[in-house]
């Protein structure tokens, strides 16, 4: 192993063992655990739109509809179809995953702030369903009236209704099952695809890449792993909200992923855990806090476009 | 049946003229600076409410004529300070930054003016319905259609005769070339924002007349001016025109028929352009991509 090596693993064992051990010191330093859960599934909804926006190059600000539609499917399943949790997790990804893959084949086309806007558009398409059609999702209130299972497994139950701890282990178990499936998709020959098509699109093509494939493919990767998260989200609120698949939901998970840093694997975690927090902090100081997240994207864009991640690496080279 | 038939595509033609002066102001920018200006509704909503705060001392028609050159103004100023040191950078970065700036907005105005909805006094001959049977189409109504329809056809003479226009749209087609002719690229930008930003005051103005004022306003007409610029056709300002005016109808058509469809029916159309038409309609091939 050489140093390089060496230091990823020391990384990488760091992130994990803060992960696992959140519960314990989360709680002594004034946070609580559904925090904690709450950071990481936004943390992975953010780590999904940057598998699209900072691996393979493609801006989507429409990605909450699929979260928000992983977490309709979740809550759906829940209240009219099955009681068991991992059903529901498995049907709100389909759902979200599937409508990625079918609006996908009308986007991929495009590009740059045109992919921006018609992703954004198809996004609101959703949202406006999930507004209208009350009788099945509750409308303007959200959807209601269902709540996470315990888990069999066969000779015992986990409890994961009842205990914020067992939960949260449970979601950070989810969380690495999708965490290792970006990261080993990312290391394959198409992984390192993706990345040549952000590099440098046309050079891509020349060398007979087929550029609309890959990024429908990395398109609905993502919408997939968007819709897992979105329906872990419905688990962790028991509760489906419309905006949920809000285009300013979109805003905040590009947000996260910039102000990690795009171009790291991690950034959108740590953007996603200083986002929440934050805005958590905000919205118990003062009314205003809207016009603070506002400020935050307009500063963040105009001195921290690289993010925290980038900025550290940076001053480090 | 005809009467509420009337209704409702009158109804549509209004709110499409808004979506008009909305997308074209956002169209103008977009072409020029591949700057999604997602502070476009919240320009609008100043517009509304510097109306709303000059209205008592000069009366409506001052407002009218000193709002939109004032929000204008305003525009140059975020331009200037936040929007120009982006040009040349992946457009993600201005769109993120229109985005906190509409939150920002938003929240201003409910700051300043509270969350309550104005109304702004129109002079009362406009207020009257023109007759009984259409007692849906008040002067007010006529009015606000020829302001839009004049603006319009300013802009178009504008972009087609004068020098700064001429410039406009060959910005659009080839920035590099024009910047090489000698021509101050970051003026050229500054003045189309300004104009844009003008046409979003102008819609302010002119919506508080209509329907009041409220700070979440500007947000409910964004998409639909997203969505008038694609079905349109990106890069055609006339594309822009008959989109805004093509899904203001549809869904006030579709308003008689199946009301809870009414928003989502011009995301259908858009959708169905694409699928038929990706370049929208009068957008030139290789535009959108």
């Amino acid at each position: 192993m050489n140093a390089e090596q060496t230091r990823k693993a020391i990384v990488l064992a760091a992130i994990w063992t803060t992960l696992v051990l959140a519960p314990y010191w989360m709680v002594p330093l004034g946070g609580y655990t559904a925090l904690a859960t709450r950071v990481l599934v936004l943390g992975l909804a953010a780590m999904s739109v940057n598998f699209l926006l900072g691996f393979t190059g493609v801006l989507s600000f429409g990605h909450a509809a699929y979260f928000g539609l992983g977490a309709y499917g979740a809550g759906l399943t829940l209240k009219f179809l099955a009681l068991s949790t991992p059903l529901a997790l498995v049907a709100g990804t389909l759902l979200g995953g599937l409508c990625g893959a079918i609006l996908g084949t009308l986007i991929v086309r495009r590009r740059g702030v045109y992919f921006a806007m018609v992703t954004i558009a198809f996004g609101q398409v959703f949202y406006y369903i999930a507004f209208q059609w009350s009788s099945l999702t509750g409308g303007d209130d959200g959807l209601r009236g269902f709540s996470r299972q315990p888990i069999d497994f066969g000779l015992f139950k986990l409890d994961i209704l009842s205990s914020a701890n067992n939960f949260y282990f449970f979601v950070l178990f989810c969380f690495a099952l999708v965490v290792g499936a970006m990261g080993f998709i990312l290391r394959s020959p198409f992984g390192r695809t993706m990345i040549a098509i952000r590099e440098n699109e046309r050079r891509s093509r020349f060398l007979g890449i087929p550029v609309e494939r890959h990024i429908w493919i990395a398109f609905t990767l993502s919408c997939f792993f968007m819709g897992f998260a979105g329906a872990l989200y419905a688990l962790v609120n028991n509760f489906a909200d419309p905006r949920g698949l809000h285009y300013s939901q979109s805003g905040d998970f590009v947000m996260m992923a910039v102000m990690g840093g795009m171009r790291s694997f991690w950034g959108p975690l740590l953007g996603a855990a200083v986002f929440v927090v934050l805005q958590d902090y905000l919205s118990s100081i003062t009314v205003n806090w809207m016009s603070f997240v506002g400020l935050l994207f307009v500063l963040v864009v105009l001195f921290f476009p690289r993010g925290l991640l980038g900025f550290i690496q940076r001053s480090k080279a | 049946m005809t009467q509420l038939l009337l209704f409702n595509v009158t109804n549509g033609l209004i709110i499409g003229a808004f979506y008009v002066l909305m997308a074209l102001g956002l169209s103008l920018i977009l072409n020029l600076s591949n700057v999604i200006n997602f502070a476009h509704g919240g320009f609008l909503v100043i517009g509304g409410y510097i109306a709303y705060t000059i209205t008592p001392y000069i009366g409506f028609w001052g407002a009218l004529l000193l709002a939109p050159p004032l929000t204008a103004v305003i525009g140059l100023a975020v331009e200037r300070v936040l929007i120009r040191p982006l040009y040349g950078r992946d457009p993600l970065y201005s769109l993120l930054l229109t985005f906190g700036l509409a939150f920002m907005i938003e929240d201003g105005t409910r700051f300043i003016w509270g969350p309550q909805g104005k109304p702004v006094t129109i002079p009362a001959f406009l207020a009257q319905p023109l007759s009984n049977d259409l007692f849906f189409i008040t002067g007010y109504r006529l009015f606000m259609v020829a302001v839009v329809m004049i603006a319009v056809t300013l802009l178009f003479l504008l972009l087609r005769y004068t020098r700064l226009g001429i410039r406009i749209r060959a910005g659009t087609l080839d920035l590099e070339t024009v910047a090489a002719l000698g021509i101050n690229v970051q003026m050229l930008r500054s003045l189309n924002f300004a104009v844009g930003i003008f046409l979003a005051g102008l819609s302010g103005v002119l919506a508080a007349g209509q329907l009041g004022l409220e700070p979440t306003m500007g947000t409910g007409l964004l998409m639909p001016s997203f969505i008038a610029i694609i079905v349109g056709g990106i890069g055609s300002l006339p594309g822009t025109l008959v989109g805004g005016l093509l899904i203001g109808v549809a869904s006030g058509l579709t308003a008689v028929f199946l009301p809870a469809a009414s928003e989502a029916v011009i995301y259908v159309m858009m959708a169905v352009v694409l699928l038929l038409r990706p370049r929208g309609l009068f957008g030139e091939e290789g535009m959108m991509s």
